[in-house]
């Protein structure tokens, strides 16, 4: 287990600098997440056009894992529409969970997340967001979910 | 409890690398390193002395208990009711009738909430605990306040984690029933003045429940000269196997309380008309108890007791005198939980670095200690923060196991940059 496979540079930037952090006046999804083992707490707000996201911040408190991940979901899905975003958590989640998955390299930045695998007890860090993505984008353009 | 011991070095009496050897799991590698356990306060690990006793328990001696003319189920009795003597004798409580086992701190308060709080307190009437307790004595006392109507009132601590005395005086008064506070807070090590609180709410005319699942393992308990009403605690916490507890209760308490669980060794008759219920302790104990697990605590006691409490209170304050020094001595660190009396737990944040990667770095370099909340959530929201790492120390840790922890803060300060 080398620590340099889980903090590797990506993961630190993101972690201290945070991208598309912050709230969505009047979104078209939100959700909460919240992983009660550790305390993490994540709020993922999108604007759709459409089936596509055009915008998305997240806003929370937590570990490097789960903030530097959101940080790189939000990245990641901005401009795709939901299949194309179901089908990369898709992908993200054999990154994190399977160690014989062969080099994803379409994944891009999000590979950076690989080293979670070695350090079960920190998938959920890394899912969370991912989880909760989904639970705003189920939501639909009208609804504003849990609050 | 007694005073505060910091600023007592080990008693030169006390060997504790005689102590790691009845450890088994001491010489465990963690990533390649050797494992530095500074989580008792979660689980204790069990010596040796210990897991032998459940193992000669299971191999000779285990059947039923209570129940049976037989040899092994009279061996079983003896052993399991020689367990309850040996809990007496270690909290000082006037009789065996005042032990109850159960399967933890966590049952044997909500056993108090459900037979003695439930029905005897009614709409109007209060319970006041502290802003330090574990969740096992927060939510028993919000779901009797649901079935009865009753209130839970929660006295302040301080930046220091320190109960408010005065603040917890004027929310005593006539509508307080129960008084239920921790001995030793589990998130920060604060020691509580259980003594004055007794004194307390007894003049107003309260009962006190304290849940001495951290004091045990760190102090003598002597229930009688606390004067506590109930006390509980865990074996877990004391060296002893998991799933085995203690409720001790006044006699006179216990006696007029009705039974919390039916089943069998809780009866003495039964028939569909009308069953009556057995005598204490046993009233409190239906189904088969965890017999073994009350072997084992009885040999954790002995265990404790053949090191000296007295030393092994001296031994951990030492540790965590040198561990506050150092600690406060790397930068960005910061200590929460800086009460004057404390026993041996050292609750801490990084800044710019989450308690739960605090862990995994920690971790990586074989130091155990718990992240999180520490099942007190209320306590973490009073100091703004949603997590803090924790190392707590027992009669086996080391003044070389301090410095392995400062090492690996050093690292993930290094990591995090």
């Amino acid at each position: 287990m080398d620590l340099k496979d889980l903090y590797r540079d990506v993961i630190l930037d993101h972690n201290r600098s945070p991208r598309n952090f912050g709230r969505l006046d009047s979104p078209d999804g939100r959700a909460d997440g919240h992983n009660p083992l550790c305390g993490d707490e994540l709020s993922v707000f999108v604007r759709l056009a459409g089936e596509r996201v055009e915008d998305i911040r997240f806003e929370g408190k937590g570990c490097a894992i789960s903030t530097a991940s959101a940080s790189l979901m939000t990245e990641a899905v901005k401009g795709k529409d939901r299949a194309a975003i179901r089908e990369l958590f898709e992908r993200v989640h054999t990154l994190l969970t399977r160690a014989d998955a062969p080099p994803d390299i379409t994944l891009g930045k999000l590979a950076a997340l690989s080293g979670v695998r070695e350090f079960p007890a920190r998938v959920k860090c890394a899912s969370l967001c991912w989880h909760t993505l989904n639970a705003a984008l189920e939501h639909g353009p009208a609804t504003i979910s849990t609050e | 409890m007694a005073a505060n011991p910091a600023r007592t070095p080990t008693p030169s009496t006390y060997d504790v690398e005689r102590v790691r050897r009845d450890f088994p799991i001491l010489s465990t590698t963690v990533n390649g390193h050797p494992l530095v356990y500074l989580d008792s306060a979660a689980s204790a690990q069990r010596p040796l002395q210990v897991l032998r006793a459940v193992e000669d328990y299971e191999t000779h001696s285990h059947a039923n208990v209570h129940r049976g003319v037989h040899a092994l189920s009279q061996a079983a009795t003896a052993a399991y009711e020689g367990a309850r003597e040996r809990v007496r004798r270690f909290i000082n409580a006037g009789s065996t009738r005042e032990i109850i086992f159960t399967r933890g701190t966590t049952e044997a308060i909500n056993l108090v909430a459900q037979a003695w709080a439930r029905n005897r307190l009614h709409a109007g009437d209060e319970i006041l605990i502290t802003a330090l307790e574990h969740h096992a004595n927060i939510v028993p006392w919000q779901m009797v306040c649901e079935q009865t109507g009753c209130t839970l009132k929660v006295a302040p601590i301080n930046r220091r984690g320190e109960l408010e005395f005065e603040a917890f005086l004027k929310l005593l008064g006539p509508r307080t029933r129960l008084v239920a506070v921790a001995h030793v807070s589990n998130a920060l090590g604060t020691i509580l003045p259980v003594e004055r609180i007794v004194a307390a709410a007894h003049a107003a005319g309260a009962l006190v429940l304290i849940d001495g699942a951290q004091a045990v393992p760190h102090a003598r308990v002597d229930v009688r000269a606390l004067g506590a009403d109930f006390y509980t605690f865990s074996g877990h916490k004391l060296y002893a196997p998991t799933g085995i507890g203690v409720l001790y209760g006044r006699q006179e308490l216990l006696t007029a309380m009705p039974p919390w669980q039916g089943g069998g060794d809780m009866i003495l008759t039964v028939s569909f008309e009308k069953s009556t219920y057995n005598d204490l302790p046993w009233k409190f104990e239906a189904g088969t108890p965890n017999m073994s697990g009350a072997v084992g605590l009885a040999a954790a006691m002995d265990y404790i007791e053949s090191l000296g409490i007295d030393a092994i209170a001296a031994h951990e304050a030492h540790l965590l005198e040198l561990a506050t020094a150092a600690l406060t001595n790397i930068p960005g660190i910061e200590l929460i939980g800086t009460a004057a009396h404390k026993a041996a737990v050292l609750s801490f944040t990084m800044k710019g670095v989450h308690a739960h990667d605090l862990g995994t770095i920690l971790d990586s370099q074989g130091v155990a200690v718990r992240t999180g909340h520490h099942c007190a959530m209320p306590v973490m929201t009073f100091f703004g923060v949603p997590a803090t790492a924790r190392a707590s120390f027992g009669c086996y840790n080391t003044e070389g196991e301090v410095a392995a922890l400062v090492s690996a803060l050093r690292k993930a300060r290094e990591v995090f940059g």
